[in-house]
């Protein structure tokens, strides 16, 4: 913490910023933000007052209205924001073109996620555990099995971290910034170990993503430290002023950009900082990590792409060239390692770094279109993973979950339905035509080939091809394997996982057939940089 | 939605009634009966189309006919837009023919236990609505997404249908394919960014794309040649990316090995006419001796594995390999001759090799569902009938005078030689492996002795003293009295006389199939600026 509040304090001393637009602030920008942080707030009352049989109705009705009223007054706003984006809260933060296609993707995505994370019906009680306090094999933790009471608090949790996320994505200095991914992470790390199943695998996750966490977090701040040294302001258009006409030197610079980006890019599970990603993702409870998978990515990779496209842009000669390196190792990793896994989880888990490094090409090919491109393949990868983690929690055997690819043998024979949409987001995530995945490839290949990246779309296909096998290798177990005899059954989800599962499904069938307007909505306009 | 041309309607139609004729089998799958009539009734009236669609054509009039465009995603150029040119109209033709057939001869087989034939018959519509799709595309953008959607069906007839090892069969498939695909994809992306650069706008209409592309320097268009050439090699099984095929065609059902190696395949030479000649004049020319060198090592390897198979459905796939050496041969020797053999030899290959795999099948049928050829022999002496059909589809696959591939396989030879004499003589060699191969399978399975396990199971084989022939099969049929192998009955008939009537006629009466494809043939070669080495004083192409 004295490292937070140095540097807050650091963030109080440093000079007054260029002359600041001091005026009313403008609120409307932000609605979203407050109605998300305020809801949160008050849904910590709820569970400090409310009675313990009326917190999940009310948690679940309270998120919802929330998602809808956040979405309500992005919508409102939209029509008359203008094209350059608006600074608010005295620079703090800049509500632009790509930072409102950001939360739009967020809210939506979340409304998904809320609905996996409230579903009662695929597991009695619901996917969290009933008294996260009683320690994992106690004989009260083996009384409480058989109570279908939840740890409600995962809902203002999830609130929070999604307020940090869309924080996170307009934020104009690195601190806010920070302090953003601070309120995202926090809330995620305590989600990862609430599983009603498998607790220790659970707690061992939230542990594993709260330690590396906490180093990424603190890489960042140091990098935020060193780039305060070299321009003397932790506004991104400060620095990149700074970086663009002066004589000081660069090694501060490039180490600041470097601890910053390792910060950013073990957040956005980009290999190689992946190395949390398959535990977290294998032992958090399936909504959440359909919840990190979606949302978390589209945040990061919301900050990759400003602090790249703001703060660094006029440098980019200078540390592309890593950064190819590093998209390089990620779509390896992510595709290679993916082809050994034998759990369902992980291997989405190994998907999900190969994707990152699909994003991460998208997001230095520092155009317009490498931003639209990105911004598109992150609300097209967020609903597929969305409804695939939807899919994969309702196979279960009496253990809870069944994610080990050798149970899902012959699916398609006790639940075709089951199987084809899975398969569906599979050649998704596979990025075959006709879904959402192939056009968001498409968009970013292409604005890294106009960019000169040529090799660089050369290896991803290739990763791309790699990644197939392993996506095939599902759809062959489900089709054309026989059942195993005590295989898993399918459980037949309610309303709210039914609803997630068909929102997944929709967008991703919707943008692979129709991407029109999303593309425009995403190429709308570009970074404000002020 | 605008269109190009009359009878935009008939183009649509063909795209959308197997489309439709898919959806309807689905829904029938309970009642194999009704199904199974279903999916005939929509085979053949997209076959009706085929034909009406081929008589509307005007093989004098516009290059690209019945056509018409939608607009799919403004921000990129991407339209929906088909039409037809001769080559593409005959493919069609040729799918709408094939398809009838292939449900015909799958009428009664077995299928794996739970699946049903519903199931089966909509996945091969389906199947054909997007080969008809990828022939008639005139969008790049949407020729990509068709090519590899392509592969879903595919993949699924194989890996679900298919023989014991269908799953690896598949899954190789669908990875040859997709990874081709996606090289293919950078060089299409390459062509955009080239248009957006050039015209200001991005577009992937074929025929602007052409404009821009094909005036390139030729290092560009080496690269991005490549990026297409791969994928076409793939699929149209070049030496030695052509592995996937003999695994594929052994474990697919027989009417699936007849749509991947009569139409599926063809998708690739198709592309070496439609996107590589006309796109990368250049690179073509520099890069065809690498081409040639493919394609004769084609002809030859696949001649000499098809002559040592042992097993049937993997004699068929080398078979193909050798021929597509062929057309591979004819298209890269850049003479007007040798493109129209190309041409015709797609078709005349898938009809040929289409009857020969629909033979061959009807014998494994017969012999309990072997492949293996040493479990025949001598079967002409119970199936005479069948043995004349398996004569009639292997003297057509060896390019006999008289039958429909000769007229291809020569126009091929006689056009590559005056570009390309050395690798057209040693082509021809392919032509006496093919006579050596077809007639030692031919031999084997139908002559001689009445031998073999799957025709008479548990009686060991000819060299056991007395069995000399018909004496030995009432002996050993009584015998064992398990077996009972008829001959070709009503259905098996009616599915084999067009193939038989196609092979005879257009071996002696060419003129239809020459005419359309004519017309086309000689744009591809305005487009890239070819120039025939012996013009006929009679042919003079005007360019336009």
């Amino acid at each position: 913490m004295s490292v937070i509040s140095s540097v807050l304090l650091l963030a109080q001393e440093q000079p007054a910023a260029p002359p600041t637009q001091v005026e009313a602030p403008s609120v409307t920008a932000i609605w979203p933000i407050l109605i998300v942080l305020g809801a949160a707030c008050v849904s910590v009352l709820l569970e400090a007052l409310l009675p313990r049989h009326l917190r999940w109705s009310s948690q679940v009705v309270l998120s919802l209205l929330t998602i809808a009223g956040a979405g309500l007054a992005l919508v409102i706003y939209l029509k008359d924001a203008p094209v350059k984006g608006e600074v608010v809260l005295n620079g703090t933060l800049v509500v632009d073109r790509p930072g409102l296609f950001l939360w739009g993707t967020l809210l939506a995505l979340s409304l998904g996620a809320v609905l996996l994370i409230a579903d009662r019906s695929v597991e009695p009680g619901g996917a969290f555990v009933a008294s996260a306090a009683i320690r994992p094999g106690t004989i009260q933790d083996r009384a409480q099995v058989a109570s279908t009471g939840m740890q409600t608090e995962v809902f203002p949790l999830t609130l929070f971290a999604l307020g940090g996320m869309m924080t996170f994505c307009v934020a104009n200095d690195l601190l806010t910034m920070f302090v953003a991914l601070e309120v995202l992470s926090l809330p995620l790390y305590l989600m990862c170990g609430l599983a009603r199943r498998r607790r220790l695998l659970s707690q061992e996750a939230a542990v594993k993503y709260f330690l590396l966490g906490a180093f990424a977090s603190a890489f960042f701040l140091y990098g935020v430290a060193l780039l305060y040294g070299y321009s003397g302001s932790v506004r991104m258009s400060d620095i990149a002023s700074a970086a663009a006409g002066s004589d000081r030197s660069d090694t501060l610079l490039f180490a600041g950009m470097g601890l910053l980006v390792v910060g950013l890019l073990f957040k956005a599970s980009v290999g190689p900082f992946h190395t949390w990603t398959p535990d977290v993702y294998q032992g958090a409870p399936t909504p959440v990590t359909a919840f990190m998978g979606a949302c978390t990515k589209v945040a990061a990779f919301g900050g990759i792409l400003r602090v790249l496209q703001v703060a660094f842009q006029s440098t980019q000669w200078e540390w592309r060239g890593v950064l190819w390196g590093v998209a390089i190792v990620s779509m390896v990793i992510g595709a290679v390692l993916g082809l050994t896994q034998t759990d369902v989880k992980r291997m989405i888990a190994y998907s999900s770094v190969a994707h990152a490094g699909f994003l991460l090409i998208g997001a230095i090919a520092l155009t317009q279109k490498g931003l639209s491109g990105t911004l598109f393949y992150l609300l097209t990868y967020g609903f597929t993973t969305l409804a695939a983690f939807g899919v994969i929690s309702l196979v279960r055997d009496s253990s809870g979950e069944a994610t080990h690819l050798s149970q899902w043998a012959g699916l398609a024979k006790r639940s075709p339905l089951l199987a084809g949409v899975f398969t569906f987001l599979l050649l998704a995530l596979a990025g075959i035509p006709l879904t959402s995945g192939f056009v968001g490839k498409f968009v970013v290949f292409e604005a890294a080939l106009s960019d000169g990246m040529g090799p660089l779309v050369v290896i991803a296909l290739i990763a791309s091809a790699v990644a197939a096998f392993f996506y095939l290798r599902v759809i062959v177990l489900m089709y054309f394997s026989e059942p195993a005899a005590d295989g898993p059954t399918v459980t037949v989800p309610g309303a709210f996982t039914t609803a997630a599962i068909t929102l997944g499904v929709l967008v991703t069938l919707l943008l692979g057939v129709a991407p029109a307007f999303a593309l425009d909505w995403a190429g709308s306009g570009a970074f404000a940089i002020q | 939605m605008t269109t190009s041309g009359a009878h935009s309607w008939l183009l649509a139609a063909l795209l959308l009634v197997p489309l439709l004729g898919a959806v309807v089998v689905t829904a029938l799958r309970g009642n194999d009966h009704t199904a199974k009539l279903a999916a005939l009734a929509f085979s053949v009236a997209e076959f009706v189309l085929a034909i009406v669609s081929w008589v509307n054509f005007q093989p004098g009039g516009d290059r690209l006919q019945q056509g018409f465009s939608l607009t799919w995603i403004p921000s990129f150029g991407v339209h929906i837009s088909f039409a037809v040119d001769g080559i593409a109209l005959v493919m069609i033709a040729v799918i709408g023919l094939l398809v009838p057939l292939v449900i015909g001869a799958g009428w009664v087989d077995k299928l794996p236990e739970g699946r049903t034939k519903g199931g089966f018959f909509a996945l091969i519509l389906l199947e054909q609505a997007l080969t008809v799709g990828v022939f008639a595309a005139t969008d790049v953008f949407l020729f990509y997404v068709l090519f590899e959607i392509m592969l879903i069906p595919m993949y699924f007839l194989i890996g679900s249908y298919g023989g014991a090892r269908r799953q690896y069969a598949a899954v190789k498939f669908f990875l040859y394919s997709f990874l081709g695909g996606l090289i293919m994809l950078a060089s299409v992306i390459g062509c955009y960014s080239m248009a957006v650069d050039e015209l200001g706008a991005g577009t992937f209409d074929w025929a602007k794309l052409v404009q821009v592309v094909h005036d390139a320097p030729l290092s560009t268009q080496i690269w991005l040649f490549f990026g297409f050439f791969i994928a076409f090699a793939v699929k149209a099984p070049l030496v030695p990316l052509h592995t996937w095929l003999p695994d594929a065609t052994a474990e697919a059902p027989i009417g699936v090995a007849v749509l991947l190696v009569g139409i599926l395949d063809k998708v690739g030479t198709f592309g070496f006419l439609r996107y590589l000649l006309p796109m990368f004049p250049d690179a073509s020319k520099e890069l065809a001796p690498l081409v040639l060198v493919l394609a004769v090592a084609g002809v030859v390897y696949g001649s000499l594995l098809a002559t040592g198979q042992r097993d049937m459905k993997r004699f068929l796939a080398y078979v193909s390999i050798a021929h597509f050496g062929f057309i591979a041969l004819g298209i890269f020797s850049f003479s007007s001759q040798s493109l129209t053999g190309s041409v015709t030899y797609m078709v005349n290959h898938s009809i040929a090799t289409g009857m020969l795999i629909l033979v061959v099948g009807m014998v494994i049928a017969r012999g309990g569902g072997s492949t293996r050829v040493a479990d025949y022999g001598g079967m002409a002496k119970l199936t005479p009938l069948l043995g004349g059909v398996l004569l009639i589809a292997g003297l057509s696959t060896l390019s006999l005078p008289g039958t429909n591939s000769f007229v291809s396989e020569f126009l091929v030879l006689i056009g590559s030689f005056p570009n390309a004499p050395v690798y057209t003589t040693i082509a021809t060699v392919g032509m006496i492996f093919a006579a050596l191969y077809v007639l030692w399978l031919y031999q084997r399975i139908m002559q001689g002795p009445l031998r073999g396990d799957a025709l008479l199971p548990g009686v060991p084989s000819a060299e056991t003293p007395g069995t000399d022939g018909s004496g030995a099969v009432l002996t050993a049929q009584a015998a064992t009295g398990t077996k009972k192998i008829v001959d070709l009955d009503t259905r098996e008939k009616l599915v084999l006389a067009p193939l038989i009537l196609l092979v005879v006629g257009l071996g002696l009466y060419p003129k239809p199939v020459l005419d359309t494809v004519t017309p086309t043939v000689d744009a591809t070669m305005c487009q890239a600026a070819l120039v025939d080495p012996v013009q006929p004083a009679e042919r003079q192409v005007q360019c336009r």
